[in-house]
């Protein structure tokens, strides 16, 4: 009985897996097949059509190393989306973290008056919607000469991933004695030795989470990219918008792949911090 | 190496009704070892923090060798304080846990290898250099955090509590540890207890404090013998009270006359109270006392080995008294004795 009752366990999970799986198989096939339609159960001729459309790869006859390095010479439209999501996605995720530092070391080693108060607030833009404060932010931002500017871009991004940085850290912070550092103060260490021998090690897995997190929530961000960059900055999510509504779904199926890869190998490699043993996430029952 | 002065040192919180050290001065010998002695909660972490400089005391001075140190930032002061939970640090290995102090002052490494292992060699562990916190033992996380201190040749050597967190049979060979090794080193240190016995068997000197205040500073001895007041008396485990009236030459009390031959009688208030610690009273079934006796009557008897306590109780007055069991009279409960308090053995003192 129990023995059966774990195989149907196990089952449940390799199904879930697969029904995750299925949508991303399916635009891989997409995005390598010509003319793929209802009711063909698998397409009738695979192609690169779509990746040569996109400029990523060259025309048949000219794929040689020279041939992709002047292709990709030319900027094409999904490269400068690449980096500009890239860049953006690096600079808040840095910035978020080392605004958040402070902030989550004073709320998780210390008890105060409305501290409760400060979290919730801390955390109200993740249960806000983001149309309810973009549009008010947009007026200032006209006004500041923020709107369609990098930065613009940079600081409104880091609207909704602020309480995410700011929790992560301060529940590393809710585990963490600072009494390590007065240790090493004793013993001759300064102020930036100390962090950087003794903090910085033992916060590094929740800054991993941190950053995880800053990352992916700025990677995926639409309305506020969309909003406040005013068609000036693009980035892949909109890149990815514009072509499916265009109608080509090998191309947004390529789109699309270039769009989750990075996601894909960013949590690959730090899922054990995410785990719930590890260091990272066990503090936040103390916040 | 060092002479250590703590000069009227007050530390407020807020939050606290009391400062949290008040007024506090305690002088230290060179190569002394002394102990702050005092119940949970009566400011001695804070004094320690004050003088590794984590905390900045409100009022008062912190000096080594006469000069002030306030202004030194912690880490320059080269006083090292080891923890009550000893806070290796757990990313580095054994090796480099105690070799730490040496790479912040930017020694060479072969230098500190070398001194490192030295160090353990003198903490009798040589032979786990390599290994991580997590894998020792709470004594020798202990000896570790010792060395670790020790090799920056600290001009003063601070310990919150570094027996608490041992067994009964490890305390014993870590005391005799830390007092060699001091003694060897000739470093001056201060130590933290709650545990009377312990600061008694390893300090040279005792501070003892309640409520942020010092009570007293001085030799062990002396906390036995000559307790400043009746509830310092009462840490070091003192039973026996008797308040007193003063008069000319003797004291009235509830049992009759006492007679003292204390030399500071004058700085006696009119009322006053009397100690006198159990191994030091007599009982007798005949009277051979010329004076300081009293008639009373054995109420129990506890044999407890090498010595047996009895309580007596004469006019409503309880006294313990502990008798080495060997050779003593055939004395049981409920017997009428003659009770005596020596008048070289019993102390006055203000309440
Ligand atoms: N940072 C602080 N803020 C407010 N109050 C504090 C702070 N640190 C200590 N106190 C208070 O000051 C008093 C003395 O604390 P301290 O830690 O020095 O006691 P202790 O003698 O070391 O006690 P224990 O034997 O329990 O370690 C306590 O009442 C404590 O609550
Ligand atoms: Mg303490």
């Amino acid at each position: 009985m129990n023995q059966n009752l774990k195989k149907i366990n196990i089952y449940s999970i390799y199904l879930g897996a697969f029904i995750l799986v299925l949508p991303i198989i399916a635009f891989f096939i997409n995005a390598f097949s010509f003319r793929w339609f209802y009711p063909q159960l698998i397409p009738k001729e695979l192609s690169m059509q779509a990746w040569v459309r996109l400029k990523l790869i060259p025309r048949e006859g000219s794929r040689t190393l020279e041939g992709f390095l002047d292709l990709w010479a030319t900027n094409p439209t999904v490269i400068k989306a690449l980096i500009n999501s890239l860049t953006i996605g690096f600079v808040v995720t840095i910035v978020s973290i080392i605004i958040a530092l402070p902030a989550a070391r004073v709320l998780g080693l210390f008890n105060f008056k409305f501290k409760k108060l400060i979290i919730f607030l801390m955390v109200s833009p993740t249960i806000l919607p983001p149309i309810a404060f973009v549009l008010g932010l947009n007026i200032n931002f006209i006004s500041l000469g923020f709107s369609g500017s990098f930065f613009g871009v940079c600081l409104v991004h880091l609207v909704p991933i602020m309480p995410y940085v700011v929790l992560t850290l301060t529940g590393i912070f809710a585990n963490y004695n600072p009494d390590f550092e007065y240790q090493a103060r004793t013993l001759g260490a300064n102020k930036f030795k100390t962090f950087y021998l003794i903090t910085l090690p033992a916060i590094a897995p929740g800054m991993v989470v941190a950053a995880l997190f800053a990352f992916l929530v700025s990677w995926s961000q639409y309305l506020l990219t969309f909003l406040i960059g005013a068609g000036k900055i693009m980035t892949l999510p909109l890149l990815v918008f514009s072509t499916a509504s265009s109608g080509n779904p090998a191309l947004t199926a390529a789109i699309s792949i270039i769009f989750i890869f990075p996601a894909i190998l960013i949590l690959f490699f730090t899922s054990k911090f995410v785990s719930g043993e590890s260091s990272a996430t066990s503090g936040f029952g103390k916040i | 190496m060092t002479e250590v002065n703590i000069v009227n040192l007050i530390k407020n919180f807020s939050g606290m009704t009391r400062p949290a050290v008040d007024n506090i001065s305690i002088n230290i010998q060179n190569g002394e070892l002394i102990a702050l002695l005092g119940p949970s909660g009566c400011g001695k972490t804070t004094i320690l923090k004050m003088i590794t400089g984590l905390l900045t005391p409100d009022n008062g001075d912190i000096l080594l060798d006469n000069q002030s140190i306030l202004s030194v930032p912690t880490e320059k002061r080269n006083v090292v304080m080891v923890f009550q939970n000893y806070l290796l640090f757990p990313y580095m290995n054994v090796n480099e846990n105690v070799g730490f102090s040496l790479k912040m002052k930017g020694d060479d490494p072969k230098v500190i290898n070398k001194r490192v292992q030295e160090m353990l060699e003198l903490v009798k562990l040589p032979d786990i250099g390599e290994r991580r916190p997590k894998q020792l033992s709470g004594g020798q996380q202990q000896r570790v955090a010792l060395a670790r201190a020790l090799i920056a040749n600290p001009r003063l050597l601070l310990l919150d509590e570094p027996l608490s967190n041992l067994d009964a049979h490890l305390r014993d060979e870590m005391r005799e540890l830390i007092t060699s090794i001091q003694k060897k080193l000739g470093v001056t240190c201060m130590f933290v207890t709650h545990d009377q016995e312990e600061a008694v068997l390893l300090a040279d000197k005792i501070a003892l404090i309640f409520d942020g205040k010092l009570q007293n500073f001085a030799e062990p001895k002396e906390f036995y013998e000559k307790p400043i007041n009746v509830s310092a008396a009462k840490f070091f485990g003192g039973v026996n009270f008797i308040e007193l009236n003063k008069n000319t030459n003797y004291f009235d009390s509830s049992i009759g006359k006492i007679i003292s031959n204390q030399k500071n009688v004058d700085e006696l208030h009119s009322k006053c109270i009397a100690t006198i610690r159990p191994e030091n009273i007599k009982i007798s079934r005949e009277n051979i006392y010329q004076d300081n006796f009293f008639k009373g009557k054995i109420k129990s008897v506890i044999f407890s080995g090498t010595h047996t306590r009895y309580k007596i109780v004469i006019n409503n007055l309880n006294l313990e008294c502990s008798l080495q069991s060997l050779g003593i009279q055939n004395i049981n409960k409920e017997d009428e004795v003659f009770v005596n308090l020596p008048k070289d053995k019993i102390w006055i003192m203000n309440d």
